[in-house]
């Protein structure tokens, strides 16, 4: 079993590094939790199952030690994205890597049990066992994962020291990444308008999605809270809210690695993702770039080509 | 006197210092005919302008966004306007999805002799912007 050899492998890194961070149970079995090892004891703490949804990675660039690190395959785009940055030292990082077939999202569990209290729940390859008051449930994590895993390209991490299962290759069509975003293409100005502006208009500006993005390494500095300079105030309104949307997408321009996790802490269901996702199609569009794939790539923003090939200059 | 009809818009115009800003003073000197809807804000370079000037500009008032800096190679300051070349490139494939028109939004190359090409950058894009009319509901 996968759960036993990732706990082989924790013990056996231990001891050459500070922490090993991994997942653990939170209060109940659907809630996965954070857990910083330090001692061999805390080892039997640690749990490996669909619910495993953070992106443990997020906690790299604040490490000053040497650390081990449990990651996912769309994870492990974190990684490779914070060497492409420079933002942490590969050799003081040792990647233990999890092939994943798929994660839950906690809120499309809560709804399919009618938010019912959740009382047990067991783990198997593709489906999970929820017991609830009023019975038994069985649902396929098909049917309750995260949109990132239904085109997910990366099953097995990028980079990694460890692996913790056998190696498994992505059976999804490439092209199904952006589907999401041809879609809204094809509908008009308009129409994308009023999709957009219902969205933000229901944010509550609570930063969960900035905190929780591990590409948003600005920490206490973050212009969304500045007061010199000012970008945005804390009167609340549309344009507000839609600003802090927008300085949250531009910041990661060519940088989102499509982890989900703005879209997982989001409280108001607001597709966060979508705008990046976008920028993301357009920067592989016009430089043929991906985020987080190839660690000897420069983020698109941070470098040029005297002559573009693929942008013309715009006409009146 | 606006060369155009309707009633003035708001454009909101960043002019690099050394090029395209000597090229609307040239075109002043000359005593070149422009419509007046646009507001200039002087940068020392197009490199200086983050694309979030021009989403707040737009967000908080302004019907239309003019980015206009040195031509490529020509940058006073060797690179900046390659930098903003991708990331303004970048932003003009992003508000259209988002659903703001991107003919609202255009950046272009402006050297400190093309008075005559500053006269036409701006009327050609007043006349845009004015087809698309005041974007924000008063």
């Amino acid at each position: 079993m996968s759960t036993q050899k990732l706990k082989e492998i924790i013990k056996q890194v231990l001891p050459d590094v500070e922490t090993v961070i991994c997942w653990q149970e939170g209060f109940d079995k659907l809630n996965v939790t954070p857990i910083f090892i330090t001692s061999p004891e805390q080892v039997d703490k640690v749990v490996w199952n669909s619910a495993c949804a953070q992106n443990l990675a997020s906690y790299l660039p604040s490490q000053k030690k040497k650390v081990a690190v449990v990651v996912k395959g769309c994870d492990s785009r974190t990684i490779v994205q914070y060497m492409q940055e420079g933002l942490i030292d590969r050799n003081n990082v040792v990647v233990i890597g999890m092939p994943c077939k798929g994660i839950i999202s906690k809120k499309k569990v809560q709804k399919a049990i009618a938010n019912e209290p959740v009382e047990e729940v067991t783990f198997t390859d593709d489906s999970i066992k929820v017991k609830t008051p009023s019975g038994e449930k069985t649902i396929a994590v098909k049917d309750v994962c995260p949109s990132k895993c239904t085109s997910c390209q990366f099953p097995t991490p990028i980079v990694y020291d460890h692996l913790a299962a056998d190696a498994i290759e992505s059976d999804k069509p490439a092209d199904s990444v952006y589907a999401d975003v041809a879609e809204l293409e094809g509908k008009t100005l308009e129409e994308r308008w009023a999709y957009f502006a219902g969205q933000f208009d229901k944010c509550i500006r609570c930063y969960a999605c900035r905190n929780a993005c591990p590409m948003c390494v600005c920490q206490d500095s973050c212009i969304a809270e500045t007061r010199d300079p000012h970008w945005i105030t804390q009167k609340l309104s549309f344009d507000e809210k839609l600003m802090f949307h927008m300085i949250h997408s531009l910041h990661l321009a060519g940088r989102c690695v499509e982890c989900g996790e703005c879209e997982r802490v989001c409280p108001m269901e607001i597709p966060v993702a979508k705008l990046k996702k976008k920028i993301n199609k357009e920067m592989k569009a016009l430089f043929d770039y991906t985020p987080g794939v190839n660690p000897e790539d420069k983020p698109p923003m941070y470098v040029f080509n005297v002559d573009e090939a693929k942008i013309k200059e715009h006409k009146l | 006197m606006s060369e155009v009809a309707s009633k003035e818009l708001r454009i909101v115009g960043f002019l690099c210092n050394w090029c395209s800003y000597g090229g609307a003073d040239t075109a002043g000197v000359g005593r070149f005919k422009q419509p007046t809807d646009l507001r200039i804000i002087r940068v020392p370079c197009s490199g200086r302008v983050d694309p979030m000037f021009v989403v707040r500009a737009l967000i908080t008032g302004a019907d239309g966004v003019l980015v206009s800096g040195c031509h490529p190679r020509d940058c006073h300051y060797t690179d900046g306007n390659f930098y903003a070349r991708r990331r303004l490139e970048m932003l003009k494939r992003l508000l259209p999805f988002l659903g703001i028109d991107g003919k609202r939004f255009h950046y272009t190359w402006v050297s400190a002799s093309e008075g005559q090409r500053w006269q036409q950058v701006v009327t050609d894009f007043t006349k845009q912007v004015h087809t698309l009319g005041p974007m924000h509901q008063k």
